[in-house]
């Protein structure tokens, strides 16, 4: 996994977060398992067990006994809502201060996002 | 010293559920690697004799060929299908990969995790390479001359040590009243590798404008024994680890 980007059992949380944001995992279809995700992230199965309870315990996923977990129902939009609540911090922040070091006003910035809207 | 709650020594019960792998195993002179495999299969109790096959297959290792003749890195992967195999449930493997290029570590990787994921147990592996194993890990300690530097869970190392780079005064503020284990400067910047007490010293440290990460393990285990060693020199040149 990623060494700069947190503990290990978060990134395997918020992978399956983005599957469910970007619809790869639809919602009430099942989560890959603990074993599946220790393999395929070559991580120690507790590791993702950790990450798959996370989820359970923030009723993004649920587990159906003897066969899985599940993404529930409404989990895209729950996660959507924390993950627009951390924008600021996780990219605006960022943005900001580059945007200070090199001397680019607010405006400036408003009028680049504007222009990379446009290019789409 | 106890294993599964009784004492080891000369207890047959205890001694069936270790499987120990060194490094340089020997055999006896007239062992193919066959007969290496039978004679760990009527050793060990949970013994998995398809698993040892496939492993066989997988590390390519030849059946009728005799032990002394492999090379060291053979010779390591038959350790390896063997305490693998063992399915003991505590495993001792001692830099299992001497001589083994890595292709073959990454599949001993590979089939540890699988068959562990399905045969939990305890699995007790002592390496130099700590890079490629880091992400396996639930519990280091970290060993250096003698001496327990680091005994705690894996996860909780990633977060231990905060790796902050920015402007030479705001990277000295930072590291002001924390334990500094490494510290550079080039020019004006500079970088350092400072213990940390949780997320919010991390948050300082953004605030503080300084760009922060954190530290691979490798990293860590370095400046921890680069640390120690210069706190208390080595006092003989082959100094023996107290037994």
């Amino acid at each position: 996994m990623n060494e700069d980007a947190g503990p290990i059992f978060r990134q395997v949380a918020e992978l399956i977060e983005t599957a469910i944001v970007d619809g790869s995992l639809p919602e009430e279809s099942q989560a890959p398992s603990t074993n599946e995700l220790a393999a395929f992230h070559r991580i120690n199965p507790a590791t993702a067990a950790k990450g798959l309870n996370q989820l359970v315990a923030d009723g993004v996923l649920y587990k159906r006994r003897g066969v899985g977990m599940f993404a529930a129902t409404g989990a895209r939009e729950q996660v959507l809502k924390r993950r627009r609540s951390e924008f600021a911090a996780q990219y605006v922040r960022p943005l900001m201060t580059e945007a200070r070091k090199l001397g680019i006003s607010p405006q400036e910035l408003t009028s680049m996002i504007d222009g990379w809207e446009d290019r789409r | 010293m106890e294993v599964f709650g009784r004492s080891p020594f000369e207890d047959d019960v205890t001694l069936a559920g270790i499987c120990f792998v060194k490094e340089g195993q020997r055999y006896p002179d007239a062992f193919r690697v066959r007969d290496a495999i039978s004679a760990a299969s009527w050793l060990f109790p949970h013994w998995d004799a398809d698993l040892a096959e496939g492993l066989l297959d997988d590390f390519e290792l030849p059946r009728r060929r005799a032990i002394k003749s492999l090379s060291r890195g053979m010779n390591s992967a038959v350790g390896i299908v063997i305490g693998l195999a063992s399915r003991a449930p505590l495993t001792l493997f001692d830099e299992p990969y001497l001589g083994l290029d890595a292709v073959a570590r990454q599949l001993f990787y590979d089939r540890l995790l699988a068959d562990y994921a399905t045969h939990p147990r305890t699995v007790v592996l002592s390496t130099h390479l700590i890079e490629e194993i880091s992400d396996l890990l639930e519990h280091v300690v970290l060993i250096d001359r003698g001496r327990v530097l680091l005994d705690d869970t894996a996860e909780r190392l990633r977060g231990d040590a905060l790796t902050v780079s920015g402007p030479r005064s705001a990277v000295e503020a930072f590291g002001r009243g924390r334990e500094v284990l490494h510290a550079e400067t080039l020019g004006g910047a500079a970088r350092a590798i400072v213990r940390i007490d949780g997320p919010a010293d991390e948050a300082a440290a953004l605030d503080a404008g300084l760009a922060a990460e954190p530290t691979p393990l490798q990293r860590l285990v370095v400046e921890l024994a680069r640390s120690s060693r210069a706190a208390e020199p080595a006092p003989a040149l082959l100094e023996e680890v107290p037994r």
